[in-house]
């Protein structure tokens, strides 16, 4: 092969370069919505941010379609270096401090009729969950000032713990039984999340504990991540409470429930089924592309800042969002995570269209899937008896 | 003989111990492990992993 039949690496342009900052721009839509408000006086346009996320991006994932495009190896090493990209993550952080203390006020300084609170109330839980996955990104890499804004994007809706359980609890356990932030055949989402939520926080305390121990000290010294990021949850809180009343934390506290449930509900769809086998030893098996739910839809990849490209992040797990790459045949989702969440919420829709994808992924040997233990055994000798 | 740690969940390659069930026999030194070797809990990549003083 001659150097002429290879692309060179300088004529290479990632396509979605100057995407990358709708990011933190989507953060400000809950403000969009209060403006439009102020102006129209339609309670509706409360409800924009929520709107935005269940129908106007499922609709542009739909239109727009799928993106397969990978950076070549040569560019790999200088598109990861190239700081625009880590700039455009970081100005996500303080745009949505002051999306999340804009809304807290809006809120407490005007009367609202109570679906217009709702509507308030899941706009800002909107930011807070699309906040989770920025931590999640930045919690990824290695340098003490990135660790502290995810810490930080992760305080306004006291999801602190997901910093220590995800890295180091649902990356070693995941696609696996014993995973709390796996889903399992047969578990709709509404099974899935209180399991996910209390097996995340006990984990998430776990680590640190263990971790605090080896080095001699105790789970309440001041270096535990969880507790970092508690206590800044605990000094915003308590600003908001002394500037705008206890009605305030409580609307701040409702929106990043409903924010971590939005985590919680993609956690659900990342790894729907999937197993890693156990070898000889008793141990899992690595890790590998088919562990995971992809998705190269434009539009939730551009505002997931890759997430999307799962199958990458759990094979190079610190690998920044602009080098994820997709994989040929690895298990893919109909749609985009913004259309395939609205499906988890209806289980006999998602057990419609998901549960053959599984059964077909697995060509029918049902005992290499991540089953709900109860219906295990009857759902093996179904498909076993199906495909024989 | 050192140890290293994984910057993503905390996994220790002991270079006394190694990683024999991958084949990388006790007493590798961390420069002598193969650069596409990751981390056997997370998949972290060897790049990753800072050595631990003590």
């Amino acid at each position: 092969m001659t150097s002429a039949t290879l692309p060179s690496p300088t004529s290479w342009t990632d396509s979605k370069r100057y995407l990358w900052p709708l990011g933190a721009l989507v953060l400000l839509l809950p403000i969009v919505g209060t403006i439009g408000y102020e102006q129209t006086g339609w309670v509706a346009m409360l409800w924009f941010a929520f709107f935005i996320l269940y129908g106007v991006i499922p609709l542009a994932d739909y239109l727009i379609g799928e993106d397969k495009a990978n950076p070549p190896d040569a560019v790999m090493e200088s598109l990861a270096a190239d700081r625009y990209y880590r700039y455009a993550l970081f100005a996500s952080v303080p745009v949505y401090l002051g999306m999340w203390f804009y809304m807290a006020w809006f809120g407490a300084t005007h009367a609202l009729p109570w679906y217009g609170w709702l509507g308030l109330t899941l706009s800002l839980g909107v930011g807070c969950g699309l906040a989770i996955n920025i931590a999640h990104e930045l919690g990824h890499q290695t340098s003490p000032f990135e660790r502290f804004l995810a810490k930080l994007a992760l305080a306004p809706g006291f999801y602190g713990h997901f910093y220590v359980e995800h890295n180091r609890g649902h990356h070693i356990q995941v696609a696996t039984p014993e995973d709390p932030a796996s889903s399992r055949f047969g578990e709709t989402f509404y099974e899935f999340f209180p399991r996910c939520v209390a097996g995340s926080f006990k984990r998430a305390w776990t680590i640190e504990k263990k971790r605090l121990a080896r080095e001699g000290k105790s789970v309440w010294h001041w270096s535990n991540d969880n507790l970092q990021s508690w206590a800044m949850t605990a000094v915003l809180w308590t600003i908001v409470g002394v500037w705008l009343g206890w009605q305030a934390v409580l609307f701040v506290a409702i929106a990043g429930a409903y924010g971590g449930s939005l985590l919680e509900v993609i956690n659900y769809l990342e790894h729907y089924g999937l197993m890693r086998q156990k070898r000889a030893d008793g141990s899992y098996e690595r890790c590998q592309p088919h562990h995971s739910w992809n998705s190269n839809h434009i539009v939730t990849n551009v505002l997931l800042y890759h997430l999307q490209r799962h199958s990458d992040h759990h094979a190079n797990p610190t690998r920044s969002y602009q080098t994820l790459r997709h994989f040929d045949g690895v298990p893919s989702l109909p749609s985009g995570y913004a259309a395939m969440i609205v499906v988890a919420y209806i289980p006999s829709l998602w057990f419609r269209l998901m549960d053959p994808k599984v059964v077909a992924h697995h060509q029918g040997d049902m005992s290499k899937a991540n089953i709900k233990p109860e219906l295990r055994e009857a759902v093996i000798a179904k498909y076993a008896t199906a495909s024989a | 003989m050192k140890k290293w740690r994984c910057l993503v969940c905390d996994y220790i390659y002991d270079e006394a111990k190694g990683w024999p069930d991958e084949g990388i026999a006790p007493g590798t030194l961390w420069a002598d492990v193969p650069s596409g070797w990751s981390c056997p809990d997370c998949g972290a990549s060897k790049g990753d992993f800072e050595l631990i003083d003590d």
